[in-house]
């Protein structure tokens, strides 16, 4: 067993330094978020460093397990939720970031860990179609959840917890600052779920990814959706009738961390140290409207305040927000998951 | 005495000529064997061992255990056969008659129509997908089209749901179904037909008594093979589906991203296989295996 992981692990960095000298393989989601990355981040500071960044789109944390495990890691630096990758971290598939290396003094509070480096600030939201309901749209989970103001089809998420229950929650009457206390036991799940049962007639699609949000927003499949605020801009400079209201909405941020054995670490400790300074951050928003999470790249000039206003992480949108808690997900995400998919199927 | 040693010599050599001919014939196949080994035996097996680990790496029969005490996992194994079911029943109702359509043209009329089935068949199932996805919508060409023509008033709901997978799933499959058929239907020996009719058979007699049973074998092989395709289908009921049609395959998918394990979904695809193979078995009773491969005769 020990041999053979060896020797796909020397294989495999054989394999790696036949690539350039200064060589990095990033994989993150795809879609418009990737694009962003690209154009904000990875271009620029790969043309900064003098070396070639490699892009790739992955599933997940899974993928990195997968590589892990097997001996066989080559991504150098994976874009992740941060719940997964706090999960991910206390597994032990993830590298410790180096903050001497990198500066995260302007950082948003809480928007780095130990194994992952915020790259931006997003909002799990409520989307409506604004040729069903106009400009007048739901204010709040309240509003979603009610079919009698409201009529009309629902999209949830559909393939992870992330996100899912905690709207179910304050719809049912919780305090947003209480919300992660109630769902701190099984009952307290339970209660979000039997909330989302009572939406059930109402869910039409459950959706798997972001990409998934903007194209049934923009379709028209749906008059209501749960997502990820940037899609839906997206989605609208792609001609798609929708409007989100951020009150209420799920406070939460992107990041970058290293695989555990990464075959370029030192470099791409390096490279996060680049993309984490302000003057690439600064230019994320303009294509997907997502925050910055270091501060001092509001202070460049190249965001707008009209721009600022409309992201996520502008203090007053940040006020309307529930933060997501991390140690919730730690701690309860794989039995929420699991009664969660049960409620699914039923 | 030299007239029995010539047989003996004779024999012998026969039989040097077929072990030698099997050697040969084994070092031919012998790279695909040896594929089938290295990418199927060994992975099955491997999935096979994994699937009595449990989640803290001791043997263990949690997962197994768990497909019992949870009921979604019912749920899913019945909504599988369910679908499969029902998409296996609507191919042999819309394959065979164009199979027989098909049988009855002249071969180049018949080839024309051959494309129309395998052309779709060579194209990807994820294209073909999202081009159903597209058509079935609520704001997709078919409601639009229906509503600009009065055929109805409110867009149907005909996609994410359990429609649009049937939909998705019998175009995919129809091929699998309309190809033995139609090569079991070729081999029949029209004479048999016309006998029956001389003998006094209605054409509807004819059909029923003499035609059909002869083409039963390619049908319960196609018929087979679309089963149990669908058994283990992911893409088109994860994409038509909405989400609702949740199918053995997209929770193997949904256990290895969600729960760290791959014990649990080894379970799964065991599960699945035992059951595949259990149908195999049965059928083998009623028919030829190497007639799934298509042609049958």
């Amino acid at each position: 067993m020990y041999r053979t992981t060896a020797l796909t692990l020397s294989l495999a960095l054989i394999a790696s330094s036949a690539l350039a000298e200064g060589s990095l393989t990033v994989a993150s989601w795809g879609g418009a978020f990737q694009n962003a990355q690209s154009k904000a981040l990875f271009e620029p500071a790969s043309a900064a460093m003098g070396i070639e960044v490699k892009q790739e789109t992955y599933g997940g944390m899974a993928d990195v397990r997968l590589q892990v495990q097997t001996g066989a890691v080559t991504f150098d630096i994976v874009a992740s939720g941060s719940g997964s990758a706090a999960r991910a971290g206390a597994e032990g598939l993830l590298e410790p970031l180096d903050y001497s290396l990198i500066d995260v003094k302007d950082f948003v509070p809480g928007t780095y860990s130990d194994y992952c480096v915020g790259g931006d600030i997003f909002s799990t939201t409520y989307a409506w179609n604004t040729a069903t309901f106009g400009d007048a749209g739901p204010q709040n989970w309240a509003d979603f959840w009610d079919t009698a103001k409201f009529p009309g089809t629902r999209a949830y998420r559909g393939n992870s917890v992330a996100g899912a229950l905690e709207p179910a929650l304050m719809a049912d009457g919780v305090a947003p600052q209480d919300v992660y206390k109630v769902l701190d036991s099984e009952e307290g799940i339970e209660r979000a779920l039997n909330k989302i049962r009572e939406l059930k007639p109402a869910i039409s699609v459950y959706w798997t990814s972001g990409a998934q949000q903007a194209q049934l927003m923009k379709d028209g499949e749906v008059d209501m959706a749960t997502g990820w605020n940037g899609r839906f801009d997206t989605a609208k400079a792609d001609g798609a009738k929708v409007a989100y209201n951020l009150n209420q909405s799920l406070l939460d941020y992107d990041c970058f961390a290293i695989p555990k054995g990464a075959p370029n670490k030192d470099l791409a400790m390096k490279f996060l140290a680049e993309i984490s300074k302000a003057e690439y951050q600064d230019d994320l928003p303009k294509y997907i409207t997502y925050g910055p999470t270091n501060m001092k790249a509001y202070e460049t000039g190249e965001i707008s305040p009209e721009l600022a206003a409309t992201l996520p992480s502008s203090p007053e949108n940040v006020a309307k927000q529930l933060p997501i808690s991390l140690e919730w997900y730690i701690k309860w995400e794989t039995r929420a998951t699991e009664m969660f998919q049960e409620m699914l199927t039923e | 005495m030299a007239t029995s040693a010539v047989p003996d010599l004779n024999a012998a050599g026969l039989k040097r000529d077929a072990s030698l001919e099997q050697f040969r014939l084994f070092g031919l196949s012998f790279p695909a064997l040896a594929l089938v080994v290295v990418v199927l035996v060994i992975p099955v097996a491997w999935l096979f061992v994994l699937s009595f680990v449990g989640a803290d790496g001791a043997f263990s029969l949690e997962n197994y255990t768990r497909m019992v005490e949870l009921k979604s996992y019912r749920r899913i194994f019945l909504i599988t056969f369910q679908v499969s079911f029902i998409t296996t029943a609507l191919a042999i109702l819309a394959g065979y008659p164009f199979a027989y359509f098909l049988a009855q043209m002249p071969p180049r009329i018949a080839n024309l129509f051959m494309i129309a089935v395998l052309l779709p068949f060579w194209t990807s199932v994820l294209v073909r997908t999202y081009a159903w996805l597209v058509l079935l919508q609520k704001q997709g060409l078919i409601n639009q089209w229906a509503i600009s023509l009065g055929i109805w008033d409110e867009p149907v709901a005909m996609v994410n749901n359990m429609s649009g997978t049937l939909i998705g799933m019998l175009h995919i499959m129809l091929p699998f179904l309309i190809l033995p058929v139609y090569g079991t239907m070729k081999a029949v020996d029209q004479d048999m037909v016309k006998a029956a009719s001389s003998l006094g058979a209605s054409p509807t007699r004819a059909f029923w008594s003499v035609y059909f049973p002869l083409t039963l074998p390619g049908l319960f092989a196609g018929a087979l093979m679309v089963f149990i395709l669908c058994l283990g289908f992911y893409i088109t009921p994860a994409v038509l589906g909405g989400g609702k049609i949740i199918m053995v395959s997209m929770k193997i998918v949904s256990n290895i991203e969600l729960f760290v394990n791959w014990g649990a979904a080894s379970a799964l695809g065991v599960v699945l296989l035992v059951i595949a193979g259990i149908i195999l078995w049965a059928a083998a009773r009623f028919v030829r295996l190497d007639q799934l491969a298509g042609g049958g005769h």
